[in-house]
């Protein structure tokens, strides 16, 4: 430690540096992560693909050529052709649009509607609390399935916003409830208490001190979400809701062509590959932004550090009184 | 002499690799106290938990333990079992993890008596009860049948030392019995275990950070540091002449309650964290004072006069290679490690200072529900009932009390900056019950709190320039503007400005603490509430903590709201004193009055129970225990509360006694004029 204190004293000479903060602290670690960084990329070309890929193919993914059925994959038709001769290529970037889209948005939208009903519940408690979690119960209970294909064909004028809002918000509560039971212990931590007594206002301890120390879970659960969203779309969409022929989806893809794979698989494994693909990406850039908030995570650190010693202070946290801590106890996982 | 009962000898203790002791040599002979002392991460729980053979799976151990000349290292674990208990008993630091919490306290107690001897149910429970009895529980017949969670702190640490003296064992290891009770209730303990030894005849090695408990307790003492033992002496030599710097640095860093020693001495740097892989060369190196090249090279042995390790008491051993220059010199603690010079505070009379806070009859309460669905309120928790505090610009008063004693809910009562439940807060001159929205606001800033666990009170997720920054921007302070107070905050209190950018675990407990006292002085207040700042710190570090306090009040001109339970350090750092019990201010005063003339029985028992850092001194000293533990708040005592532990009620005469079970004494001071009152009807 003195050896480090040292040698940063010789770095940064009188005048005194202004410090970064933490926004641009995590942002130079998530770039200095690699799999964060291999992610973004992975998912800016799925994007290029999906928004660019329409110009490419002469090819429209509805209009059908009846010249060449079930074709496998060949130089006019670079996905191959379905069994009413629609071009694969066509209708698959067509569908990442879709399932782009609504992956990542109903993942932001039903973690970000968790996060505040949660942490608010916690953070405030009494009636507040009372009134959330029973929203939250009601629709838990709520048969999200019925409700959506009830609601649906309602909704058939406003599109496929409206089907990402229904996706989303059935999608927060359990989250919510995980979220507004760790706010609850977190706001009994001293740091919190600290904010309060400096006069930081209950939004802002919310923002700058609940959702960070959240946000590990917030971020896994969001990853989570994506694959399923995904995948709740192309259900929907097999039965009629959603995504409508001949509009398709990732989803609908996949269910189209499940049941053909073994024989024409062009019809399924490029839509299963490329969405696994993006699954993958969004899984990356959610772990390099989590290491990236979390300043106890090994990677993105600018200085490496023993794991025992991280542990050590972990447990040194979890006891508030004085105790000589034995290494004994804190080995023991 | 004899040949020592127990033996260790270059006993090592590796975790996946790391280092936690890395050769200790131990002699215990039939009926002395070895005390070990060390702080956090030296290795002395290691050591005590390897004797038994108690370390989990990961740890490798090697070197050799013997107990009377039979190896315990390596033996079957079923051979290892008939030990354990029988001959080598232990006594944990935390009395309410050490009991199974859906057992009775009988049957825990009779079950450790059965596993080792052939006796009936009926008598073993016969002599558990007989063991209770005889570290002082009262009616232990019935604690028998007591769960765990019925019993105090104190009573469970008694009952685990009768668990751990029901086989009469030869060796006692006592792992920090004290560290988690309240100072009256640990020279209870410690006066249980002195007795457990003599009735049973027990060798005891006690483990502890404080060196007042050792130097009460310990015929023998082994100072340990980063996994060795640096010093190994007979008590009164080590406390007297030192040889090793850090013993030295050590003594020097503890405050003392007698006033003596001088200013404290910080020893720069942190001690290793355990594990930390080993440097060549002494481990003290970095810290030491008097480091010379040969330090760097090669880790210094354990030598020094005597004949030899085994002799046992007569020899004073140290791992120094200034060990002999130490020894010749004898210096004081300041002489050899760099004291910063604290600026003097402008003595203004106490009258022309303004007011800061004055508290007069706060009361809180809590109210107590019974039942799940039907709530209904089942009395009340008086947790504050009558507190006076008054505080003046620059100076610092300690608030001092047992736990549950009130202490914290005053604090966070007048730092609620609403009206209380009862009685007056005026804070800078300003009622806190009038005050509107904007006036809360602008108050904040001239208050502001640093809470006693660094580590819990920084937000993990946080770079401390932002931590730092908060409180400005709390205040609507420019976004720039605060960004740049952040280097000069850090240099404040003695840190590189260059660190803010980073998260708050990356610093050692007393940088952390350092950091909270920061963020406090960002909004440059008038008032500091200090709510056991020092108590999660070790003492090497605790020093630094409290020079830099008096440093920034004297600079500053701050007054500090001290809370402690630690009454040596509220001697060290305060001006003025209220000692509290079960939620009323029973004494108030100067520091150099009340802690010196205490006029309430309490307070008088409170200081007898400090243990002083000074062998002879502490044996020179008058035994005061106080009975039993403190009452619960939940019920409310007619007359004087602190009457069924008093000792000066106790030997009133019985037309006296009715006063204080009548009558509840009012503050009055000693003599008009005298800043010195006490709640007593029958005061010294």
């Amino acid at each position: 430690m003195s050896v480090e204190l040292a040698a940063a004293a010789e770095q940064s000479p009188d005048e005194p540096s202004v410090p970064r903060g933490r926004l641009r602290l995590a942002a130079a670690r998530v770039a200095g992560s690699r799999g964060a960084l291999v992610g973004l990329v992975v998912l800016v070309l799925l994007f290029l693909l999906a928004f660019v890929g329409p110009y490419l193919t002469p090819w429209d993914y509805a209009a059908p050529d009846y010249g060449s059925l079930r074709q496998p994959p060949s130089g006019t038709h670079w996905f191959g052709t379905n069994g009413l001769g629609q071009d694969v290529f066509a209708q698959t970037v067509r569908g990442l649009q879709k399932s782009l889209v609504i992956g990542l948005l109903v993942a932001v939208l039903s973690t970000g509607l968790a996060s505040l009903v949660g942490a608010c519940a916690g953070y405030f408690g009494g009636w507040t609390d009372r009134v959330l979690t029973f929203l939250v119960d009601l629709l838990l209970i709520f048969p999200a399935f019925l409700v959506i294909a009830v609601l649906s064909p309602r909704l058939r004028g406003s599109g496929w916003i409206a089907f990402v809002l229904l996706l989303a918000v059935f999608n927060w509560m359990v989250t919510a409830r995980v979220v507004r039971s760790m706010t609850r212990s977190l706001r009994e931590r001293e740091f919190v208490a600290a904010a309060r007594y400096m006069g930081v206002g209950p939004f802002r301890i919310i923002w700058r001190h609940v959702l960070p120390n959240v946000s590990s879970f917030l971020i896994i659960d969001a990853t989570v979400t994506v694959g399923g969203a995904v995948m709740s779309e192309a259900a929907l969409s097999y039965f009629g809701f959603g995504v409508r022929p001949p509009d398709v989806s990732l989803g609908t893809l996949l269910a189209a062509g499940a049941a053909d794979a073994p024989v024409f698989p062009w019809l399924f494994y490029f839509a299963a590959g490329l969405l696994v693909l993006f699954v993958l990406a969004v899984n990356l850039v959610g772990d390099g932004l989590r290491d990236a908030l979390d300043p106890t995570a090994a990677a993105g650190r600018h200085r490496p550090r023993s794991r025992r010693g991280e542990r050590t202070r972990r447990g040194d946290r979890r006891r508030p009184t004085r105790s000589t801590d034995t290494p004994s106890r804190r080995s023991t996982p | 002499m004899t040949t020592p009962l127990l033996t260790v000898r270059d006993l090592t203790v590796d975790f996946d690799g790391h280092p936690a002791v890395r050769g200790v040599d131990l002699d215990l002979h039939r009926g002395e106290t070895l005390g070990l002392v060390g702080e956090s991460g030296s290795g002395k729980s290691v050591t005590a938990l390897a004797v038994l053979g108690l370390l989990p799976a990961t740890a490798r151990t090697g070197g050799s333990v013997r107990l009377d000349g039979r190896e315990l290292l390596g033996l079957p674990a079923r051979q290892l079992a008939a030990v354990r208990g029988r001959r080598i008993a232990m006594v944990f630091q935390d009395p309410l993890s050490a009991f199974t919490p859906v057992h009775r306290i009988g049957d825990q107690i009779a079950e450790a008596v059965r596993t080792h001897q052939d006796v009936g149910r009926t008598a073993a429970r016969k002599r558990a009860a007989e063991l209770l009895d005889l570290v002082g529980i009262p009616d232990p017949a019935r604690a028998l049948d007591a769960f765990p969670h019925e019993f105090s702190g104190g009573m469970r640490q008694r009952a685990m030392i009768a668990m751990a003296v029901a086989n009469e064992p030869d060796v006692l290891l006592a792992d920090e019995p004290t560290t988690a009770l309240d100072v009256t209730i640990q020279a209870q303990v410690l006066e249980v275990l002195r007795t457990a030894r003599r009735e049973s005849g027990a060798a005891l090695v006690l483990v502890s950070h404080d060196l007042g408990v050792i130097a009460g307790s310990a015929d023998r003492v082994a100072v340990m540091y980063a996994g060795r033992i640096v010093e190994a002496a007979p008590v009164d030599e080590l406390f007297a002449a030192p040889r090793h710097p850090y013993t030295l640095g050590l003594i020097g860093a503890v405050p003392r309650l007698d006033g003596r020693g001088g200013p404290l001495v910080p020893i720069p740097g942190r001690p290793p964290a355990a594990g930390e892989p080993a440097r060549p060369g002494c481990a003290f190196a970095d810290r030491c004072p008097l480091t010379e090249d040969r330090c760097r090279t090669a880790e210094p042995p354990l030598t020094g006069t005597g004949t030899g390790s085994a002799s046992g008491t007569g020899d004073h051993r140290a791992a120094c290679v200034r060990a002999d220059h130490l020894a010749a010199t004898r210096p004081a603690p300041a002489e050899v490690y760099p004291v910063p010079a604290l600026p003097a505070a402008v003595p203004r009379p106490r009258a022309a200072r303004d007011s800061v806070l004055a508290v007069r009859g706060l009361t809180r309460s809590f109210p107590r529900h019974r039942g799940g669905l039907l709530r209904r309120r089942a009395g009340e928790v008086h947790a504050v009932d009558g507190v006076d505090l008054d505080i003046r610009q620059g100076e610092t008063l300690g608030l001092v009390g047992e736990s549950g004693s009130g202490k914290s809910t005053t604090l966070y009562e007048i730092l609620r900056l609403a009206a209380p439940q009862g009685g007056r807060i005026e804070l800078l001159g300003q009622d806190t019950a009038a005050l509107d929205r904007a006036a809360v606001r602008r108050l904040r800033s001239r208050v502001q709190i640093v809470f006693q666990d660094p580590a819990a009170s920084l937000d993990p997720r946080m770079p401390v320039g932002d931590v730092l920054a908060e409180p400005l921007l709390a205040q609507r302070t420019p976004k720039a503007e605060a960004r740049r107070r952040v280097p000069e905050l850090l240099r404040q209190v003695g840190l590189d400005p260059a660190h803010a950018d980073r998260y708050p675990h990356e610093f050692s407990g007393g940088q952390r603490q350092r950091i909270s006292i920061a963020r406090a002085l960002a909004v440059r207040p008038d008032l500091l509430v200090l709510d056991e700042p020092v108590s999660a710190l070790d003492v090497s570090v605790q020093a630094g903590v409290l020079n830099l306090l008096q440093q920034l009040k004297a600079e500053l001109g701050l007054a500090y709201l001290f809370v402690s339970h630690d009454l040596s350090v509220v001697r060290h750092l305060a001006d003025r004193v209220a000692v509290m019990y079960l939620g009323r201010t029973v004494e108030t005063g100067t520091a150099a009055r009340v802690l010196t003339r205490p006029r309430h029985p309490y307070t008088r028992a409170l200081l007898a129970a400090v243990p002083l850092p000074d062998p002879p001194a502490e044996r020179a000293r008058p035994r005061l225990l106080l009975a039993g533990d403190p009452p619960s708040p939940a019920e409310r005592h007619l007359g004087c509360p602190f009457r069924p532990r008093c000792p000066v009620h106790a030997a009133l005469a019985p037309e006296q006694r009715a006063r204080c079970a009548t009558e509840t004494p009012p503050a009055l001071p000693a003599a008009p004029g005298v800043d010195h009152t006490a709640t007593c009807h029958y005061p010294d």
